[in-house]
């Protein structure tokens, strides 16, 4: 058999992934696990899911010719527009996709984690829009650092929990959402936002977002007569919107994969996120992965100058493309990213969110030819980054 | 036969108490384990702080963080705990996450608890299943009990399961809960544990997660062979210091 970079039926990517839980989130995961598979290929299920996401989310997406910086660095270079979704970032994919499946589950109540706000601003949409009740977890120093996000979370009806334990950031945040699952495991979903956690919610989550790779190769047929790329450039926080692209070429060796990591202030600065460069093997969050962690195994607090890119781990699929070599990682720093996000402003006329403008500053350390098509996935806006970027650029 | 079976073949009514190691401070662990068992403990748990304790509550948590803080590690608690078999001879469980039990290598961590006498393990992250597929050899190769947890939502059927690759006892979870003290047992929770009394187990049953008192000791004991208690322990020797955990001890049993 050929080997797959997608996930194997133990819930597994090649040595990674798997449910490390504790008993008591035993018989949730174990319901999601013997029938998300079934409840979310069920034809009335993607026939609701299309439909939200066409008529209120706004998809497809568009695939941009990025005709400026195509020129500056001589290949053709492809935008996708998940910054063009509603609530401004690919994260609401996810967030559709989970609440018609925690409705099918007849759950009543939503949970979630967020870092920078933005799945929590998802999550929050979704919510309203079917009339569901919405606790948001949120770092208590990242409900000071995001307060725009946490205003629209509180016009959309969600409560907010300042998640007050150990670095009062996601991971914290995370654990507090665990931790209210336990607590109320009959009534509630809990709608994780990333790549990450215990099988199934890294395929789950891969899957609802694979909509904007397949979406890439439809539409790469129209555009240049193929339905592949040459080149997939994502960043890689937890890794959702990178699954989301890699997801139909995971096993076409003719598409190169790219994840972009975030440096912070440098890799060995003690400031950084750049999992793969600093992680070791181990348990986050249910999953096996390579997370950044103590030599005594404690977990340790990832910096980066975009919250959205600051989770101590990577999802199970991006740790196996990383150990197998099937994906290549670079890390890109604060300022090579903020200077993109300035770059794409000014030469495409679109304002990056500091995680997306990462990926971009791949240009400046790759070598590409005239010919190869290079499809970035264009994951967020930066509305939300304002204060960093006028701050940094004293705007 | 190990400490821990045999204190459940020789007693009934088991207190078993949970506290972190290097909590309050750095090198209170000996102190505390020696404090316990002549307070007329049965069974004492070392908790092994974690940087991220899903299935704690905040108290938990807190005395975690600060273990930490003081310096608390792996290696350290082996250090600590080198000679207490000339000291005590309590049953003596080792309460830790998977993660950092990896990093020291799991047959590391086995052969170092056998090593100063520890007669089990409770892993709350790792699953009875994968426990099963792949640790039970070395386990078993140094000679460590394993303690598994189930809850009101834990099917029949993986009771069964669970109770049939139990090798100590099992910890039952005494509600929808992480750790931390409640005052009183609801009616559906008594329901629960006649549930599980009525399934007739080989495994012996302590009662975990909100025993803090007098009362929900004395209603686990009606329903297991005895109560774990964690949180209300901690936060009583976080206010009154380690010189006074008879007064706790005698409280509940009273």
């Amino acid at each position: 058999m050929k080997t797959s970079y997608n996930i194997d039926k133990n819930g597994f990517y090649g040595d990674f992934g798997g449910a490390f839980i504790p008993e008591m989130m035993h018989a949730n995961i174990e319901e999601l696990r013997k029938k998300y598979v079934s409840l979310i290929t069920r034809k009335s299920f993607t026939k609701e899911f299309d439909e939200l996401l066409k008529n209120y989310v706004g998809r497809p997406t568009p695939l941009y010719f990025a005709k400026r910086i195509s020129e500056k660095y001589n290949t053709r270079i492809y935008l996708k527009r998940e910054d063009l979704c509603h609530t401004g970032a690919h994260k609401i994919n996810n967030t559709i996709g989970q609440i018609l499946l925690a409705q099918k589950l007849g759950k009543k109540r939503i949970i979630a984690e967020t870092g920078a706000g933005q799945h929590g601003v998802a999550t929050a949409t979704v919510c309203a829009l079917m009339g569901i009740e919405c606790v948001i977890y949120m770092g208590e120093v990242d409900i000071k650092r995001q307060s725009p996000n946490v205003a629209r979370m509180k016009m959309l009806g969600a409560e907010v929990i300042p998640a007050k334990s150990g670095s009062k950031t996601l991971k914290d945040a995370t654990n507090e959402a665990i931790r209210d699952w336990i607590k109320n495991p009959v009534d509630t979903h809990y709608i994780i936002g990333s790549v990450v956690g215990p099988h199934p919610y890294p395929d789950m989550v891969a899957r609802f977002q694979s909509v904007i790779g397949f979406e890439i190769k439809d539409q790469l047929k129209s555009l240049e007569n193929r339905d592949y790329p040459d080149y997939l450039i994502a960043c890689v926080g937890g890794g959702s919107n990178a699954a989301g692209i890699f997801y139909p070429f995971l096993d076409n060796k003719k598409v190169n994969i790219v994840c972009v990591e975030a440096e912070g202030k440098g890799v060995n600065s003690g400031y950084s996120a750049a999992t793969t460069s600093l992680g070791k093997e181990g348990i986050i969050h249910g999953s096996k992965t390579l997370l950044m962690q103590s030599k005594d195994g404690q977990i340790t607090e990832p910096y980066s100058i975009s919250a959205g890119l600051d989770y101590p781990g990577i999802g199970p699929m991006h740790a196996n493309l990383y150990k197998t070599g099937r994906g290549k990682f670079i890390s890109i720093n604060d300022n090579e990213a903020m200077d993109w996000g300035l770059n794409l402003s000014v030469s495409e006329g679109i304002i990056p969110a500091i995680e997306t403008a990462h990926a971009f500053a791949v240009l400046d350390h790759m070598k590409f030819k005239k010919d190869d098509i290079v499809v970035f996935n264009c994951s967020g806006r930066g509305d939300k980054d304002l204060d960093t970027y006028i701050d940094f650029f004293k705007l | 036969m190990n400490r821990i079976n045999k204190v459940f073949k020789d007693k009934k009514e088991i207190l078993s108490i949970y506290f972190t190691a290097g909590f309050p401070e750095l090198n209170d662990t000996v102190n505390v384990i020696e404090s316990l068992e002549k307070s007329g403990v049965d069974i004492v748990e070392i908790g092994l702080p974690y940087s991220d304790p899903l299935a704690d509550g905040p108290t938990i948590q807190e005395s975690s963080t600060i273990a930490l803080k003081n310096g608390m590690t792996t290696k350290n608690l082996f250090k600590q705990l080198k000679n207490i078999r000339s000291k005590t001879n309590i049953p003596l469980v080792i309460m830790g996450y998977l993660n950092p039990i990896i990093q020291y290598g799991i047959e590391s961590f086995c052969k170092d608890c056998q090593s100063v006498g520890i007669d089990g393990l409770i892993i709350p992250d790792l699953p009875a299943d994968i426990y099963h597929a792949k640790y039970k050899e070395v386990f078993y190769k140094y000679r460590l009990l394993n303690m598994f947890l189930i809850t009101p939502q834990t099917s029949d059927k993986r009771i069964r399961f669970i109770d049939k690759i139990s090798t100590g006892f099992i910890y039952m979870v005494s509600s929808f809960s992480i750790t931390g003290a409640v005052k009183s047992f609801q009616a559906d929770q008594k329901k629960y544990f006649r549930r599980i009394n009525n399934m007739n187990l080989k495994s012996p049953l302590l009662i975990g997660f909100g025993i803090s008192n007098k009362n929900t000791y004395k209603d686990a004991i009606n329903f297991s062979n005895g109560a774990i208690i964690g949180s209300a322990f901690i936060n009583f020797i976080d206010k009154e210091g380690i010189g006074k955990i008879d007064r706790f001890i005698k409280k509940i049993r009273a």
